[in-house]
């Protein structure tokens, strides 16, 4: 077991195109780390330098106190599932587990007692002796780890090892590599673009936007305290709302009304003009149930488009109008992030209790504690708590 | 009901017109090589020898006991395997570089490798014959190996690369970091899986320099490497004004047996699909 250092690992292609830039990331030993973002921010990449598998242009990869940079996949110890799982066909179960140690020219004996007990803490016992191609989904899933356990590797890697599943059968095996990584205590580092597997199974998590990293922190400190737009637009779902918004005083100005803020958060963002506000959808609630629980906080009047009712929760849609810069800035955001350019409109989470109904006005209550203010221009969370927002490379000078 | 019937009795018609157009010759043969000498000179159209005209095992004893056919059969087994053996060897290196390596020059190999294979073997012969008496090969098995060969890797890089390119490079990665070096992931997960190209390379480049008669009959003088084909031309038994009719088709039939075993044994090593599972399907 050992912890992986990557200092400043630069990845160019034979182009010029950077896919992976100056990125620097402490994997410690036993840690479950994340590397998210969306497709083409170089998350894949990373993995497979770690791996040995993709050549690093510059920056040193270190795993415990060896640097690895110039050593073959074979000699680094590690152990990956592929997205694919990448199962031998032509052998067995017990053949492909059983592989690693047959390479390691392991006695039979030890072989087969590696073999079984790796087969029994994935409850593979009754399919030692099919070949892959007979196997369900889930089952090659748990193969391909059972290849990756058996051997004492010094780290697991993880490329994506759950979106070849179907969701409830990715939901189960979420859990179990959880279970696995904590009874095992192995360093690991797995990739995907999943927020929820990030938020769910990570001890930290780096997010990472066209090869750069944007943030490295726990799962809550992403939730709580993004350092910038793309991470605050990235992480939790449905994504955090992004208005317009000025400044004056204590108060947010919004399309829908003015919102006071805490002075401390106010006094930062003072004096910017045109900002962007980022709500997440729960901190709105229908304003007669926040006043029955009394809440402090703001209330603001707006025209309700659609009503989603869940049962536990109901999502109100709230068209609004944004100025050209923030639309271009907002358009710009939904890019990187994979998604569809959309109308500019407030999602809006309430309580299911909630008797709003589409097409009327409705009062709406918003925390104005929780509310982030960015600076159109460069992203950044102006609003950041930096004691409890991890690292956010650029930004340590000022932390 | 009656339409699917009607379909089954449609496809058993057709499979029975077609094997009995291909097999035709084939039994044909066999029904020759168990008449007399004398029955087939005379005129025994029958199928069946006609009474008195049957001889049994004779020709076949008669062929067997010859001293240069059997020779020749030797020569034919001989070379067939050792060039298909260098062939599929060689042709699967190839075709692994061709499939997986990136390096200056491929188009070309390929391209190179295509001419040739539609390089009209005549026109060859001329200069082989030349060539080999010049160096020492004319008459001897490296003689027709080395052309066998240069005919048949074309074809047998083109069908294994293809094969490659099949197999997700995640096999080898993941063999790689699994501890294998380069060399024990090509042969202990990226041969097994290409084994179906390898074994129709195999039949391929067998099919070819078995039943190759130009070369062998032109690159060859004696028993020394004449393979059976070139042997069976210079069959002329007792009478050379009386070409022994019943006695070649016995040796054809011998000179058939070894090729369908061969295919029997390969064919069951081509399993279609063998690389399902690999991956999420």
């Amino acid at each position: 077991m050992a912890a992986i250092t990557m200092k400043n690992i630069v990845k160019q292609y034979g182009d010029g195109f950077p896919a992976v830039n100056d990125v620097s990331i402490d994997v410690a030993d036993g840690e479950f780390m994340i590397l998210v973002g969306p497709s083409g921010c170089g998350k894949s990449t990373l993995l497979r330098m770690i791996v040995g598998l993709e050549d690093i242009t510059s920056g040193d990869m270190m795993i415990g106190e060896r640097r690895v940079n110039d050593l073959a996949p074979r000699e680094r110890n590690l152990a990956m599932v592929f997205q694919n799982y990448a199962l031998y066909p032509h052998l067995t179960v017990y053949e492909n587990i059983a592989f690693p140690l047959r390479l390691a020219k392991k006695p039979d004996s030890e072989v087969d007692r590696l073999v079984r007990e790796a087969s029994a803490t994935l409850e593979l016992d009754e399919h030692l002796e099919r070949k892959p191609g007979n196997l369900s989904g889930g089952q090659r899933q748990r193969v391909a780890m059972g290849r990756a356990i058996v051997r004492q590797a010094d780290a697991f890697l993880f490329d994506e090892p759950l979106s070849n599943l179907d969701a409830k059968l990715r939901g189960q095996m979420r859990t179990e590599i959880a279970r696995l990584q904590k009874r095992l205590g192995i360093t690991t580092v797995y990739v995907t673009h999943d927020q929820t597997e990030a938020m769910t199974l990570g001890d930290r998590v780096a997010v990472l936007k066209r090869g750069l990293l944007q943030q490295l922190a726990t799962p809550r400190e992403l939730y709580e305290n993004p350092g910038n737009l793309f991470v605050a637009g990235f992480i939790g779902s449905p994504p955090m709302n992004f208005l317009p918004a000025t400044v004056e005083g204590n108060r947010v100005q919004l399309p829908f009304g003015s919102v006071e803020i805490p002075a401390e958060k106010a006094e930062r963002a003072a004096g910017r003009g045109l900002l962007i506000a980022g709500i997440r959808p729960e901190h709105f609630e229908d304003a007669s149930l926040a006043a029955a629980e009394g809440r402090s906080g703001s209330t603001f009047s707006a025209n309700v488009d659609a009503v989603e009712w869940l049962g536990n929760e109901t999502y109100a849609y709230i068209p609004f109008e944004a100025p050209d810069e923030v639309k271009q800035q907002l358009h710009q955001l939904e890019k990187d992030l994979d998604g569809e350019a959309m109308r500019t409109q407030l999602v809006v989470s309430l309580d299911g209790a909630s008797r709003i109904v589409e097409g009327q006005d409705a009062e709406i209550w918003v925390d104005g504690r929780r509310i982030h203010l960015f600076d159109p221009a460069s992203g950044e969370n102006l609003t950041v708590d930096h004691s409890r927002a991890g690292r956010i490379p650029g930004t340590e000078v000022s932390a | 009901m009656g339409n699917g019937i009607r379909n089954r009795i449609g496809i058993i018609v057709g499979c029975v017109l077609i094997m009995v157009w291909c097999l035709l010759p084939v039994v044909w043969i066999i029904s020759l090589s168990f008449k007399s000498e004398t029955a087939i000179t005379n005129g025994s159209p029958g199928f069946f020898p006609s009474d008195g005209g049957g001889a049994g095992w004779d020709n076949y004893q008669a062929v067997w006991d010859n001293e240069q056919f059997r020779r020749a059969i030797l020569n034919s087994i001989g070379i067939s395997l050792i060039a298909t053996l260098l062939s599929v060897v060689v042709a699967t290196l190839a075709a692994y570089a061709i499939a997986r390596l990136e390096f200056r020059g491929k188009k070309a190999v390929l391209t190179i490798a295509l001419a040739i294979a539609m390089f009209p073997v005549v026109s060859l012969v001329g200069p082989l014959f030349d060539m080999w008496r010049a160096i020492g090969l004319y008459d001897t098995w490296p003689g027709l190996i080395i052309p066998y060969m240069s005919f048949t890797l074309p074809l047998a890089i083109w069908t294994l690369s293809a094969f490659f390119r099949e197999i997700p490079w995640e096999m080898e990665q993941a063999a790689q970091v699994d501890g294998a070096t380069s060399w024990q992931a090509f042969r202990k997960v990226i041969v097994p899986l290409a084994a179906p190209g390898v074994f129709t390379a195999a039949i391929l480049t067998f099919f070819f320099a078995w039943n190759d008669f130009v070369f062998g009959i032109s690159l060859t003088s004696t028993e020394n490497a004449r393979p059976i084909p070139a042997s069976l031309s210079f069959f002329v038994g007792s009478d050379p004004f009386n070409r022994p009719a019943s006695l070649l088709a016995a040796g054809a039939v011998i000179a058939t047996v070894p090729i369908v075993i061969i295919v029997l044994i390969f064919q069951r090593k081509i399993v279609a699909g063998l690389t399902s599972g690999a991956v999420k399907g």
